[in-house]
Parts: structure tokens; sequence; C-alpha cells
């Protein structure tokens, strides 16, 4: 009680009024060294809230955390919902690298990179695709040779998330040709290091979210290497979890939030009878759309109740799936839904939110692709969880 | 939310699994069915199932009850639809104890729950008038007369309606047909002059009946609930049923998920096991979404109705709607994944199908639900 009252009384002093209204994109704050301030607020908010720890609140004090239980999280993230402030700091970083730093990182790394990481001084993007490693990531070929003092690095890397932006890199790099999944290791790069470059890739959206990264000669010193050498599959598997786990998070708030949208926009695009939706098939398809929105958050909850139970959480392995196939079929039923008033790609004759929607449909393909494609996501529980043989 | 078991929920539902597989496994149904005419349900494990404290599990503890919660009644419902375990459990203990315990008057409940309670009297509600259910389509009409009411219309599919000793009857004393308002609940013998009951060979092989009313003459003391109200009684009565018939689905797929993956694992062509083809993986993965959100589902309107949140018809409806469409694909799959053998009479998939589609149509599918969430919230 003390603890929610205190976090109450800091957020009030804390937060400024501009950070309580709805994010637009180009206000988010990723941090880094070439963050950019839309809202001088957000500045403001990113550095108060990271001196309390507040950006990674479950991390310890001594790496930039605010080492609260994850009792005192969830109080937190509560009272900040409570007054729909925003989040003071999107980060890879924190999402992603941070949790495997913490599990296999030395303490030289933990005390270089997690207090950057949590003030948002330094930006991380994530290099494991490659051109012809996708589903099959463990046939990466970017090469990190020994050199005695460093390792050199060359070879290629793609859908690298914000590439462009980012100043440092977690990579995969092969350390070993005669083995697969043992000639894997995990090493941390400095962008700004002679011999990196990124470009971006111009997507059917129209956005440029991912970039490619090219290695040429990149010398990377060795207290780079995180965990053992030719260990690195076992800490990308671990990151990839917390990725899944970010992205179902990411999209249960989503669909909290957006799902009461949707019969809206059916009555206002196809008629409004007696306060229902006038096209009895539209209904239809707008109410199964919304039990399993209902059903998938349900499930979402179920899991975290389970999981903080320490229980079986075997229906995890559907979140990302079902989630990533649940949004597809969301942006599909809008286009069926305002037909071609959905379809316009620029200009003034369309709604902001119009043209919103086009882009973000074909953005939603590629939900079934990042982050293990919807396939593999299947193989995966047909294996770990149903047992069914190779 | 409940999503996790108490100790005591947990051995009440071993309790039940270990019954209904000792006493009533599948091979029970089959045998009554092969049995042909005659009871749809072996009384005297009916007994047995009232001594366990089911047949009373709706009825609290003064009129003789056991009174679980609703988590408990769905934990039953669910080790009895893995069985497909045919029982009064779900129109004498689930419908029509609701149905009495919530609108009944002091002297029904003590007249009737006990009773119940004991597995000494089987009910038949008697609610739907068509093919599909449509619960204030109510044409069945109660005149009022001297001293009380005269009953006259058809009731159709019943359940239990052959087996019943006493019936619950939706009639209308006032408005139009379709109306919500104007429809009251009769409860009276089902051996009351003017009752016809023709019993329904179904494919299911449970019991249903249609039910003829001729001038059926009945007591004011036959009314149960206000006289009118009964469309709001039914509502609430209705999303307990539906909810346990949901609870009784998800059993019905988890049993069938699980007979399909020991058959993908067992079953070999091609020098592998069928298991190890990647098309086939990918059902049963899809196979497995489908029953985890319906786990979510069942359990969190289980949870609805035992803290009696005011979501209880929202969630009624999507979890009879989700389960209705879940287990109407899996039944398929599994006789698909069977091949040849899942269309024969001598593997249980047909039994699940056939049981499945009259579960689905009971108290409406999705169809009906879909409607009836989107009527909810507003759209």
């Amino acid at each position: 009680m003390a603890f929610r009252e205190e976090v109450r009384a800091w957020l009030e002093e804390n937060c400024p009024p501009s950070m309580r209204t709805p994010m637009p994109e180009e206000e988010q704050v990723w941090g880094g060294r070439r963050a950019e301030w839309r809202n001088p607020d957000s500045k403001i908010w990113m550095e108060r809230a990271a001196a309390k720890g507040f950006t990674a609140p479950l991390w310890p004090q001594n790496y930039g955390g605010a080492g609260l239980t994850k009792e005192e999280a969830k109080i937190l993230a509560q009272e900040m919902a409570r007054i729909r402030a925003r989040p003071p700091l999107l980060s890879f970083g924190i999402w992603m690298l941070g949790p495997v730093l913490l599990e296999f990182g030395n303490e030289a790394q933990k005390k270089e990179h997690l207090p950057k990481i949590a003030k948002g001084e330094i930006r991380w993007c994530q290099g494991y695709s490659e051109p012809g490693a996708g589903s099959d990531l463990a046939g990466l070929q970017t090469k990190a040779e020994d050199k005695g003092d460093h390792y050199l690095v060359n070879g290629q890397k793609i859908w690298t998330s914000y590439a462009d932006k980012a100043d440092w890199i977690f990579c995969l790099v092969r350390t070993d040709k005669s083995k697969k999944h043992d000639g894997i290791s995990f090493l941390l790069i400095d962008m700004d290091d002679k011999g990196v470059e990124t470009k971006p890739i111009r997507l059917i959206s129209g956005a440029s979210p991912f970039c490619e990264t090219f290695f040429a000669n990149v010398r990377v010193p060795k207290e780079n290497l995180v965990h053992d050498l030719h260990k690195g599959w076992t800490v990308a598997k671990r990151l990839l979890q917390y990725e899944r786990n970010a992205i179902s998070d990411f999209r249960g708030d989503i669909i909290t939030s957006g799902g009461g949208a949707m019969e809206d926009v059916a009555k206002d695009y196809c008629g409004e009878e007696k306060g229902a939706v006038a096209d009895g098939a539209m209904r239809d398809a707008v109410s199964a759309h919304k039990m399993e929105s209902h059903a998938f958050g349900l499930t979402l909850r179920r899991v975290q109740e389970e999981a903080k139970a320490g229980g079986p959480t075997a229906a995890t392995s559907i979140l990302k799936y079902f989630g990533a196939e649940h949004n597809k079929r969301r942006f599909e039923l809008l286009l069926e839904m305002m037909g071609m008033e959905a379809l316009g790609w620029e200009g003034q004759s369309f709604s902001d939110s119009q043209l919103a929607t086009a882009r973000n449909w074909l953005r939603s393909k590629g939900n079934s692709i990042e982050g293990g494609t919807s396939e593999i996501q299947l193989n995966v529980i047909a294996k770990r969880v149903l047992g069914l043989p190779d | 939310m409940a999503f996790l078991l108490s100790e005591e929920h947990g051995l009440l539902r071993e309790t039940a699994a270990q019954f209904f597989q000792d006493h009533m496994p599948v091979s029970h149904l089959r045998a009554l069915r092969d049995a042909g005419e005659g009871e749809a349900f072996d009384g005297n494990l009916w007994k047995k199932m009232a001594e366990l404290g089911f047949a009373g599990m709706m009825i609290p503890e003064d009129y003789g009850g056991t009174g679980f919660g609703a988590l408990g009644m769905g934990l039953v419902f669910e080790e009895a639809g893995r069985r497909l375990s045919p029982s009064p459990l779900f129109a004498t203990s689930c419908v029509s104890a609701e149905a009495v315990n919530h609108a009944g008057s002091e002297a029904q409940k003590k007249a009737h729950l006990p009773k119940i309670a004991a597995g000494e009297r089987i009910f038949a509600p008697a609610f739907d008038e068509g093919a599909r259910h449509a619960p204030y389509a109510v044409s069945c009409e109660a005149r009022r007369g001297r001293g009380g009411f005269t009953l006259r219309g058809r009731k159709r599919f019943a359940p239990d309606g052959g087996a019943a000793d006493w019936l619950i009857v939706s009639a209308r004393t006032s408005g139009e047909k379709d109306d919500k308002r104007g429809i009251t609940l009769f409860l009276f013998p089902s051996d009351a002059r003017g009752v016809e009951r023709v019993s329904l060979s179904m494919a299911d092989s449970r019991g249903m009946a249609d039910i003829q009313l001729e001038d059926v003459a009945l007591g004011e003391d036959s009314v149960l609930g206000e006289l009118d109200r009964g469309g709001e009684i039914l509502s609430r009565v209705l999303d307990v049923s539906r909810i346990a018939l949901a609870s009784e689905m998800l059993g019905a797929a988890r049993e069938l998920f699980e007979r399909i993956l020991a058959h993908m694992k067992e079953r070999r062509q091609f020098d592998q096991p069928i298991g190890s083809f990647q098309a086939l993986k990918h059902r049963a993965a899809e196979m497995f979404c489908q029953i985890e959100l319906g786990h979510s589902v069942v359990w969190d309107g289980l949870s609805a109705l035992e803290e009696g949140r005011d979501d209880v018809a929202q969630m009624a409806s999507l979890a009879k709607a989700r389960m209705s469409e879940a287990l109407r694909h899996i039944t398929n799959e599994a006789v698909q994944l069977h091949g040849g053998m899942g269309m024969t009479d001598e593997l249980d998939m047909g039994l699940f199908m056939k049981r499945a589609r009259v579960q689905a149509q009971l108290y409406g599918d999705g169809r009906f639900h879909r409607a009836r969430y989107a009527r909810l919230g507003g759209f």
C-alpha cells in the first residue's frame, strides 16, 4: 500500500501533463546518441524516469534499474496506466538484450551496458537474420575470426530493425564453420566502428523500419563476446523468448485498447439500424472478431496468472502465433468494412485514420514473419508441447 | 478470475474423472444405444452420482445439495464430457435445479430441490419450439381461467423429456411471439392430463422428446417465478446452462485431441509415424490453440458465475460460441485424421461428432451467440 502511494505521488510530481496523452508515433522515445525530441517533455519524462530506475523497473539498482519486485513493478504499471502515462522509453535494449546480459553477461559487460540502456543513452538493434538464414536462423554465415586481441567480422545481416538509428548491435556470428548450432557466438558491436554500414529497406507499406547491415573487416574487441565462445545459440534462443513475450504483450495492449473500435467502424461504413450494424453478414464477422479478441485477451491473462503461480504455461506457446494471425485478420476485416476508403495511399482526399489503416494493414503482414514465422511457431508447438516426432 | 484450481477443486476433479472413467466410459453410452428402446441413461448410476453429490451440485446445502459452486460444476461437466457420459446431470441438476433455485418459491424449493439432490426426481426443461434455439419465440399459450391456467401448444426437443417426472415449460401469458416480456414458466408433473410426449431418437443417442400440451389445466402454484417475467428467468438459467455445456464440450475436445495425438504418434505410413508430417503437425497445433482459447473462455465464464459478475451473459455467449465452433472443427479433424477407421462405428470418433452437433444446437450455436454477443455489446 505504501509503495502504491509513493509511486502515485512521484508520478503526480514528475510525469509532465503532455506525457499523459495518447502518443503519436513520431513522439515515441527510443533514446540513443541520435535521439530526436519532437516534444521536449518526452526528454524530461525519460530522464526523470531513468533517474528513478523506472525505465527498467525489474533490473537491480546498480545496473540502472529500480530493483523492484514483480509485485511492485505491477503496481507501477497499474499506476502509470491509471494516469495514462506514456512509456518513458521504448527499447530493444530493455526488452531483449538487457535480460540476457543479466543472465549470461559478465560483470564488466553488465556495468558497461545496462545503465546506458536504462538511461536511454545507447540505442540497440538486433543482428540475427541474414539473406540466407531466415527461419533456419542457425544457418547464418557472418563470420568472426579470432585475430588474437580481437575478432574480425565480415558478412551481412538483414531485417535489422531501425539499424539506421541504432548505436550498437547485438549479433549472432559464426565462429566455427564445422558445426551448425555449436559454432555460433553472441557478439556486441559498436556501429560507429569502421566497416559497419546500414541501408534501409523500403517495405510494401512504404515505411522503412528495417535495414540491411553490412560488416567489412570490422575489428571487435574480445571483451564484447557474451557468454562462452560457440555458445551463442543458447543466448540467442533465450533472447527470442524475451522478444516473443514482448511482441505478444505489446499485441495484448493493442487488442485491449483498440478492440472497441471495430463495431464503430462497422456502423460508420456499413450503416446502422436501431443501434446495430445494418449489414448482417458484417455484423456477424465483427462479432466473431471481437469474441476472438476477448478469448485471446483472457488467454494472455491466464498465462500471466499461471506463470506467476509457477504452474504449467503450455498456452504461452500459442500467443505469438495466434496474436499475429489475429492481428492480420483484424486488418483484413477493417479493409472489408471500409472498402475503397481503406485503400487510399496519400493525399487530402483521405482522413489520417484511413491512410493509417492502409499502411498498418500492409505492415501487419509482417506479424507472422518477424520473430519466428507462423509456420515455425506451429512446428515449435507440435514438437515441444505436443511431443510429435521429427 | 479463477484460472488456478484450489486443492479442493483438484480433488473434486479427480473424483469426477475416476467415476466417469470407471462407471460411464464411452462404451457405456454405446451399450445403451445398442440396447435400443429404453432409457437413455442408467438410473442406478444416477443414484451413485447423487451419492457423490453431483446431482445436487447447483443446490444450496439448506435444500439438501452440495453447493459445489460454478467452478465445481464446470469440472464435473468437463469430466462427463470426456466420456460422453449420459445422465440427467444437465437437464435435471443444472438447468432445472438452477431454474427452481433461482426463481422458485420457498415451497417449490422445499418440494423439489432435495428430491433432485437425492437423484429421486428427473426434470425436463421444455423451452424451445423450433428446430433452432429461440428462447423468446414462444407460441405455446397459457390462458388464465378460474383458479389457474390452461396450457396449449407444442414444445420441441426437450432434453430428457421422455424420462422426466416433472416438466418446466415456458408459455406465453401476454405479449406477442418473440417478446421477451409475457413469458411465464410453469412447473408440473409430466403425467398431468393433456400432456403427450413423443420420444425422439437422436443421432447422439441421448434422451430428447417433443411435448404436446392439449389444454393442460394447472393451478396457480405451478407458476415458477413471477408471471410474465419468465423471459428474465430464462436468460439467467440458459446462461448457466450454456456455460455448463461449454465445459462439457471442452472435456470432449480435450479427450478427442489426446486420442488424435496418440494416433498420430502410433500410426505409421511410408515407414514413419504420420505425426512426423508437417501438414498434420500444423493441424494438430491449430487444434491445440483452439483448446487453449476454449480453456480460457470456459473457465472465465465459470468465474463470472462464481463471482456474480455482470458480464455473465457475454461470457456465456463467448464460451458457447467458441466451444461449439472449436468442437465442430476438432470432431471433423478426429474423423479425418483417423482415416477410414475414423468412419467406422467401431471407433468412438463418430459418437463424439454426433454429440458435438447436438451440444452445439442446444441453447444456441455459434451464429446465435455471435448475434447475441453483438446485441449485448451494443452493435
